[in-house]
């Protein structure tokens, strides 16, 4: 396998298909319009195919990078180079997984400018892929960065009434964040001499250096993820975003953000990390309980939905400050599952959007009279939001709840309070939207689900609930890379002198069995 | 050495001068019929002056008794700024024709302009320094307010001539001191006598008149006062012309100017440049904010560019880098904004010119292909990646890091964030707005120029390492 570039594959295939429709079709008839789709649709499911193959050839033995690449770029040690370990890889997967739901999630809803759509979308999965397969801080950040701009024309063009100021808050606010990270990593290059991630990671910054880094990375970061107080964007952005954008907002796109603080943050500053942990825990905890409190007043499904995302990341930012193997595990595997669960819940109200065109929770109601399927649908969806066990969001939330406890009791406190308010709104929005007598005539005629939208969403119910009960591909995945990070890590504290909170379950055995008895 | 000899490196200005000569012939017997054969002819020598050029032995010469250099650095800006202008006529030549400006007489004052910047370019000395700037001056003077019946233009020939002026007579003022603090003109004797007996407040003084004198050229703050009258005010095609080779000269006569005679004083000089940055990035980030007219608006975006580009030239420790970082800088900024003026010289309806940025609402249902590269410019001039204008500013900011001038990064940092705004809200205009009717169809050359520009802007970032490589060892022949 080692001869073929297969990550550059995976990550460039998705633009070949963009330039091919951007070439060879013109949108002129129903014909073409279906050509494009399906050329879009194959091109995203071929890419899933094959980063399968990464899953299939990865070594669960080693925290060394695999699938290697290394090409000279700007010369002077900045090289292109990619590669994925046990962190980043699933990231990949995610990504090329949700991306052919997206484009079938727009098979109808996007009647306009479908060719122009379907470029933006495959050049976003090209831009997101990027983000988790390179190994070079300034082609890492050009994927970062540059994942913005389809973005920004997604929201901008095919987003709701007020569209203009959600693309704008949403394109300023990040590029404010990623500037400082820029700065950062310019100054990286200046103490460091090279770009490369896997040296940087052996590289030490001086303590005082560290602090400014980590606060540059931070706010990139902080706001992608996005934490209080840094998250106003998100609510208009997921507001506006056609659903297929929102997917992407909620599911890939602040996922960059979590891969990052595990990535930078805490692997290269680990000093600084120690330092800001009580930091990132009082943003962590007010976020939770903050923004579950302000989910429970909205009018707005998708609005509610993307206050919870912000809920549900907060407990991704503790869980990796807690800087334990336990912690880590609980955070990769909550953004992993909120990946699926959240983009499953933004998909299941596109679909009632689609229908009634509106997203106003108290237009609907009495909805399981009539759509008996998206009523068991939505149900399993919004468990699993609220963390019920035997579905994916339950084994994420567990985990870093465990190693929040171990390093602060009130963090673990506030987090729990978390859990349960998110219970609140979610089977709140759930009655309001799904139970009582269907009193709304607008509402006699609609339909259940049909075969598209039963076909998007079925897969993803099967990867809730399968690894709700059965995590261990993700962890075999995963635990290795996370038990060399720690490890670094303390070695790294050890070196400075500051040992202050040895994790107590130190290998991923005892991890999976505290999964386990939980069961 | 021989003056035969020395002829041959003024081979370019040459063929561009007698060339100029030989259009201005042409114009007084054909009159207004020539301007398609005397532009077609001036786009002409100057390829060839191009080509020429680059046939130049490489190797450090000083000619005609050190008043003039030439080096690995003179050559590329040179050809730089050959291309810019060839560009730049070859997208206006139609022009001529419809908007007023059909006298060949045009075409022959880009022509002695140009040979005035390549002077400015390969200068060695104080007094041929002026003598370039002054040839390209005058004739730029007499371009802005060259369509005589319209007021705004005349007002902005105006405005630049008495600014330019007051500039000159500045540039002038500081030289005289440095005169007399060093005893003599000559670059080398300058620096000679600098890293002998050291700076002193005469010389110190003469920089700071001189570096305003130059600033003045690059439209740098505070001296950018009538950059947006004139952009706003000429006519599109002398701005499209203005917005980019004399520009990229001009920051090669200010680099050249810094690192070869007063290197020395870096640290003096520094404090300047640092200063001049920091206020046009600002500025340039701020006004451009509220602008209606897309020119006036490129105007903003010029002034905040050069503060850009001399974020770079401030790491005067390790000259290598930094002057790299600006060559780099100089060359992305040509080849956009070239792009750009491109889109806004083909906003014609019925034949008749369009500037306001509402102008292009919705364009992107009638024209796609002109929307997509348009907004790729953008994206660039904010320095997004992966376009060019990313790796531009990324090695200005690295060059400024290196050096640890860590406020004039952070403040650029961030109004580039504030920049930003603009260039989104032109996309916002294209993309999110409700179209009007379509532009007229794009001529053809118009079309090469921003073929090759948006295919620049988006390969440059794949494959960067050739043109890196030339602005290294131009970098390195004048350090």
């Amino acid at each position: 396998m080692s001869e073929w570039p297969i990550l550059s594959i995976v990550t460039f295939f998705p633009l070949l298909g963009a330039l091919l429709i951007f070439l060879l079709i013109k949108e002129d008839s129903e014909q073409s319009k279906n050509n494009i789709r399906n050329i879009a649709l194959m091109t995203s499911g071929a890419t899933f195919l094959i980063s399968l193959l990464l899953w299939v050839f990865f070594d669960n033995t080693t925290a060394d990078m695999q699938f290697v690449e290394n090409a000279s770029w700007l010369g002077g040690n900045i090289n292109y180079k990619m590669g994925v370990d046990g962190i980043s890889m699933l990231f990949v997967i995610l990504t090329t997984f949700l991306l052919p739901f997206c484009i079938l999630a727009s098979w109808k809803t996007v009647k306009n400018n479908v060719k122009e759509f379907m470029i933006a979308f495959l050049v976003l999965e090209t831009f997101l892929i990027g983000v988790f397969s390179s190994l070079d801080l300034l082609v890492f950040y050009i994927f970062f960065e540059g994942g913005l701009i389809p973005l920004y024309l997604i929201i901008g063009i095919w987003g709701g009434k007020n569209r203009v100021y959600a693309s704008f808050k949403f394109f300023l606010f990040t590029l404010l964040g990623s500037v400082l990270m820029l700065l950062a990593i310019m100054a990286m290059y200046w103490d460091a001499g090279t770009t490369d991630i896997v040296e940087l990671l052996n590289h030490e910054f001086p303590a005082q250096m560290q602090t400014w880094l980590w606060l540059a990375f931070f706010a990139s970061f902080a706001v992608k993820m996005p934490m209080w107080p840094f998250h106003t964007w998100l609510p208009d952005a997921h507001v506006q975003a056609p659903t297929a954008g929102s997917v992407i907002l909620a599911g890939l796109s602040l996922k960059m953000g979590g891969y990052g603080f595990i990535r930078f943050n805490l692997a290269m500053f680990p000093e600084a990390s120690d330092d800001m942990q009580t930091f990132v825990f009082v943003l962590s905890a007010i976020a939770i309980v903050y923004t579950s409190l302000v989910a429970m007043m909205q009018k707005d499904m998708k609005k509610l939905i993307a206050y919870s995302s912000v809920a549900h990341m907060a407990f991704v930012t503790a869980g990796i400050f807690t800087a334990s193997t336990i912690g880590l595990q609980g955070a990769i595997f909550q953004m992993l599952s909120h990946g699926i669960v959240s983009s499953a819940l933004f998909l299941c109200v596109g679909v009632i959007y689609d229908r009634m065109h509106t997203r106003e929770i108290s237009a609907y109601g009495g909805l399981v009279h009539r759509m008996p399927y998206y009523a068991f649908i939505f149900m399993i969806f919004t468990m699993a939001n609220v963390g019920l066990p035997g579905t994916v969001g339950f084994i994420g939330e567990v985990l870093t709840l465990a190693a929040m406890f171990q390093v602060s009791t009130w963090m673990a406190l506030f987090a729990t309070t978390g859990v349960i308010l998110s219970a609140g709104y979610a089977l709140w929005l759930y009655r309001r939207v799904i139970f009582g007598e269907l009193e709304k005539e607008s509402l006699r005629d609609i339909l259940d689900m049909d075969k598209r939208e039963k076909y998007i969403l079925v897969p993803m119910i099967c990867i809730t609930i399968f690894f709700g009960f059965y995590p261990q591909p993700i962890f075999n995945v995963t635990s290795v890379s996370i038990d060399h990070l720690i490890e670094n890590n303390r070695q790294d504290m050890e070196a400075a002198g500051r040992l202050s909170h040895e994790p107590r379950i130190k290998t991923m055995d005892a991890a999976g069995e505290a999964a386990a008895t939980t069961h | 050495m021989s003056t035969e000899n020395d002829f041959l490196y003024i081979l370019p200005e040459l063929i561009l001068v007698v060339g100029a000569l030989i259009a201005l012939l042409i114009a007084g017997y054909a009159g207004k019929k020539s301007v398609g054969l005397v532009s077609n002819f001036a786009i002409g020598l100057m390829i060839l002056a191009g080509v020429v050029s680059y046939a130049l032995p490489t190797d450090v010469t000083r000619v005609f008794n050190g008043l003039l250099i030439n080096d690995n650095y003179s050559i590329f800006m040179k050809i730089l700024t050959l291309f810019g202008g060839a560009a730049t006529l070859l997208m206006i030549k139609n022009f001529l024709q419809s908007r007023k400006l059909d006298q060949p007489e045009f075409i022959v004052l880009i022509l002695f302009a140009i040979v005035g910047m390549m002077f400015m370019i390969s200068s060695n000395n104080l007094l041929t320094l002026y003598l370039g700037i002054e040839m390209q001056s005058l004739s730029l003077y007499i371009l802005a307010a060259f369509n005589r019946s319209s007021t705004k233009a005349t007002e902005s020939g105006l405005k630049y001539f008495i600014l330019g002026a007051l500039s000159s007579g500045m540039l002038l003022f500081g030289m005289s001191y440095i005169y007399g603090f060093t005893g003599s003109t000559s670059f080398d004797l300058i620096a000679e006598h600098i890293s002998q007996e050291g700076s002193s407040i005469g010389i110190i003084f003469g920089i700071t008149f001189l570096a305003a004198g130059l600033m003045f050229k690059i439209s740098a703050v505070p001296f950018h006062m009538w950059t947006p009258d004139v952009y706003e005010g000429a006519p599109t095609p002398v701005t499209a012309f203005f917005a980019t080779a004399p520009k990229v000269a001009a920051m090669a006569m200010i680099i050249r100017v810094l690192y070869s005679p007063f290197i020395e004083m870096g640290a003096d000089w520094q404090q300047i440049i640092v200063f001049v940055a920091l206020a046009s990035m600002v500025l340039g980030g701020f006004a451009g904010i509220a602008q209606k007219n897309i020119k006036r608006l490129m105007a903003y975006s010029s002034i905040a560019h050069m503060g850009y580009a001399l974020v770079g030239a401030a790491a005067y420790t390790e000259a290598g880098t930094a002057i790299q970082s600006v060559i780099l800088y100089m060359t992305i900024y040509l080849i956009t904004t070239l792009g750009v003026f491109a889109c806004i010289l083909g906003m014609k309806r019925g034949g008749d010119s369009f500037e306001k940025i509402s102008d292009l609402a919705g364009m992107w249902r009638n024209h796609p292909l002109i929307a997509i590269s348009l907004t790729i410019f953008m994206f660039s001039l904010t320095g997004m990646p992966p376009f060019a204008g990313f790796i531009a500013k990324y090695y200005v900011f690295t060059a400024a890091v290196n050096e640890g001038l860590w406020l004039l990064v952070i403040v650029g940092v961030l109004a580039s964030v504030v920049g930003a705004f603009y260039y989104l809200r032109i996309i916002k205009v294209i993309y999110f707005e409700e179209s009007k009717e379509p532009f007229d169809p794009m001529s053809i050359e118009l079309k090469i120029v921003l073929g090759f520009a948006t295919l620049f802007t988006i390969i440059f970032t794949i494959l960067p390492s050739s043109l890196l490589e030339l602005a290294q060892t131009a970098a390195q022949s004048l350090n």
